[in-house]
């Protein structure tokens, strides 16, 4: 295959022919081909942010392309909340250059916010109003005209699949009701970025599943994505390119693929054994020959390039556990590597 | 290689240009968005969606409230009083000296619950702040904008209450059409200061403090119930540099007709409930962004 024309990620079409990569590329022609738009949505350099002596963000540069998907993956008090606060203009850095849209959030942050769309961690809906309601009260913040929001609600509420409760009082509604109409209320004002602060955080599996798809939806038209997630299977199936946060700090940057095939073995055999031989056989697999072991307090993970062969070997050896897993590297293992060291340190 | 297949990742079509969602969306012609309306005003309409559910109830308990003070105090205890016919009332019946307290009083109790638990609530409960921050709305227009609908508010409840003075008789003059902004302009004086105050409150606490030992004891000594000459001379200067007391004195003049008589002294209350209110609204753009802006 021509090596120019894959690309891991994402598809493009030219002349109506659709181009899908396979291969690897080196790290810096992969880069490239992997944010065709070149404009620069966000720009950040040493972006710093304290609460009292509390290092909340420490430093960090990053520039958001637009339409792509930009994830910040990290444990609860990583500064992920704290740097979408800032993109989103309602808290001026410390220190540090932060642009957005090509201005100054400090100076121009109402002009800013008015392009924006926010999914804050916490709905901010107002439960006594309508769902239709909320729409017209939020628009009308933007100063859209009454008749232009009740045409956008309309499409808007069929796009997240809440036509039926227009009339409906927001209370009653479910999590996963109330998260979508929070992102719908959020596209009112038809953003050219929309800013998710934990999109699926306390909805079921189910309503995960549909917040996925409209936000996959939403990239398809052009939208900027950015949002952060402490959920790993999120990060893989919505986000072009992503960092993981730690302390404030960029721990690792690169598309899902990228950051796995950097920090994971292709494949993870996942072992777990009576509690009472939990220690001895993660003693015994140390001197496994894996790129690496990893001990969680309920299982073992073996970072091997082969998972069957590794298990033939593991049961070789005299170990037999009493479930085995072969998966591939995730996000997942990749986090736990990079902060799970750091924890140790 | 085989180990990392691209088949978690959803496929899709070439993306487009931004700007397509959602469908059916009608272009954005100049003229459709209307970016003049003043950002305070935009808050402010927010607070008039919220209004639209409750505003009966509301007006049920503005008439009601004045009602039954003024049946209470003016008619029941007012026959009491008059029969002896006080001199400090300045000769005027017990009704038509309490009417104009209780407007003035009525207007610092809409302001301080106005000002209160809804500003509490709009960052802890319903989170209206919260959502209204991520639009073009800064802290000040935010601010400004629920300061608006207080203002209407006291508007509203204080024509109430004029009316149902006059209703009673209570009323000896037709400068109680001033009184009417004299009123709205005591409760601003509240309200703006409490609403800045209230925004960086912390617990709900801390509002059943300033009911007990501000908002009571003000309505009971700023000369409302009986005038302050009844008061030992240190209470009565503390009396005096309250806000309540310049409110009572204002209302009351226009409601009396006395006003013309001290036009300086007019002044001087107006100034100084101005002033507070002046002070208030400064302090709150300020306090209002140190809250929302993090």
């Amino acid at each position: 295959m021509d090596p120019t024309l894959s690309c891991p990620l994402a598809w493009y079409g030219e002349g109506g022919k659709t181009v899908r990569g396979m291969s690897y590329l080196p790290a810096s022609l992969d880069k490239v081909l992997e944010r065709p738009e070149t404009e620069v949505l966000v720009r950040a350099r040493g972006l710093t942010k304290e609460f009292g002596g509390f290092t909340a963000v420490d430093g960090i540069d990053f520039d958001l392309y637009r339409g792509e998907a930009f994830g910040f993956l990290g444990p609860n008090g990583a500064g992920k909340s704290s740097t979408m606060r800032m993109i989103g203009c309602v808290s001026p850095p410390t220190s540090g250059e932060l642009s957005i849209l090509g201005r100054d959030p400090v100076r121009d942050g109402s002009a800013i916010r008015a392009r924006l769309g926010v999914v804050p961690q916490e709905d901010t809906l107002d439960v006594e109003l309508t769902v239709r309601e909320n729409l017209l009260v939020y628009g009308r913040y933007f100063g859209l005209p009454r008749r232009v929001i009740r045409d956008r609600t309309a499409a808007l509420l069929e796009f997240v699949q809440l036509a039926d409760r227009a009339g409906d009082k927001v209370e009653p509604l479910s999590g996963g009701l109330k998260r979508r109409l929070t992102i719908a209320r959020s596209l009112v004002n038809e953003p050219e970025i929309l800013i998710l602060d934990e999109p699926t955080t306390g909805l079921d599996p189910q309503a995960r599943h549909v917040v996925w798809d409209r936000l996959f939806r939403l990239k398809q038209r052009g939208v900027t994505l950015i949002l952060t997630t402490h959920y790993m299977d999120e990060a893989e199936q919505l986000c072009d390119r992503l960092v993981v946060m730690d302390h404030g700090r960029f721990a690792a940057e690169g598309s899902p693929r990228d950051l796995i095939a950097r920090y994971c073995s292709p494949e993870v055999l996942e072992l777990r054994f009576d509690p009472e031989v939990q220690d001895a056989a993660a003693d015994k697999l140390k001197d496994f020959p894996a790129e690496r072991t990893e001990a969680l307090a309920d299982r073992i993970l073996l970072y091997v390039p082969d998972g069957d062969a590794a298990l033939a070997a593991v049961r070789a050896s005299g170990l037999e556990p009493l479930t085995s897993l072969v998966r591939r590297g995730t996000l997942e293992d990749v986090f736990l590597r990079l902060t799970g060291r750091r924890l140790e340190d | 290689m085989a180990a990392l297949s691209r088949g978690d990742y959803p496929p899709g079509p070439p993306r487009l240009p931004p700007g397509g969602l959602p469908p059916g969306d009608p272009p954005a012609l100049g003229g459709l968005r209307s970016p003049q309306t003043p950002l305070t005003v935009r808050a402010f309409r927010c607070w008039l969606t919220v209004y639209r559910r409750i505003w009966r109830s509301s007006i049920w308990s503005s008439v009601l409230g004045p009602v039954c003070y003024l049946g209470a105090l003016g008619f029941g205890l007012g026959t009491l009083i008059d029969r002896h016919s006080p001199a400090s009332l300045g000769g005027v019946s017990y009704l038509a000296f309490v009417a104009p307290a209780i407007l003035a009083s009525g207007a610092m109790n809409t302001a301080t619950a106005e000002a209160s638990f809804p500003v509490f609530g709009s960052i802890k409960w319903n989170r209206i702040y919260i959502g209204a921050q991520a639009s073009p709305l800064r802290p000040a227009d935010i601010f400004r904008g629920h300061l608006m609908f207080m203002l209407m508010r006291l508007a509203m409840n204080c024509a109430f209450v004029v009316l149902v003075m006059w209703a009673f008789g209570a009323v000896e003059s037709a400068w109680v059409v001033l009184a009417w902004p004299a009123a709205v302009l005591t409760g601003l004086a509240f309200a703006a200061p409490v609403a800045a105050w209230a925004v960086t409150v912390k617990v709900e606490t801390s509002f059943a403090y300033m009911f007990r030992f501000a908002v009571m004891p003000l309505m009971l000594f700023s000369g409302t119930f009986f005038p302050l000459s009844q008061l030992p001379a240190g209470l009565r200067a503390l009396a005096y540099a309250t806000p309540l007391w310049h409110g009572v004195a204002l209302c009351r003049a226009f409601s009396l007709g006395t006003a013309a008589q001290d036009p300086a002294g007019m002044l001087g209350h107006a100034a100084y409930l101005a002033v507070l209110a002046a002070a208030g609204i400064w302090a709150g753009a300020r306090t209002y962004r140190r809250r929302l802006y993090v």
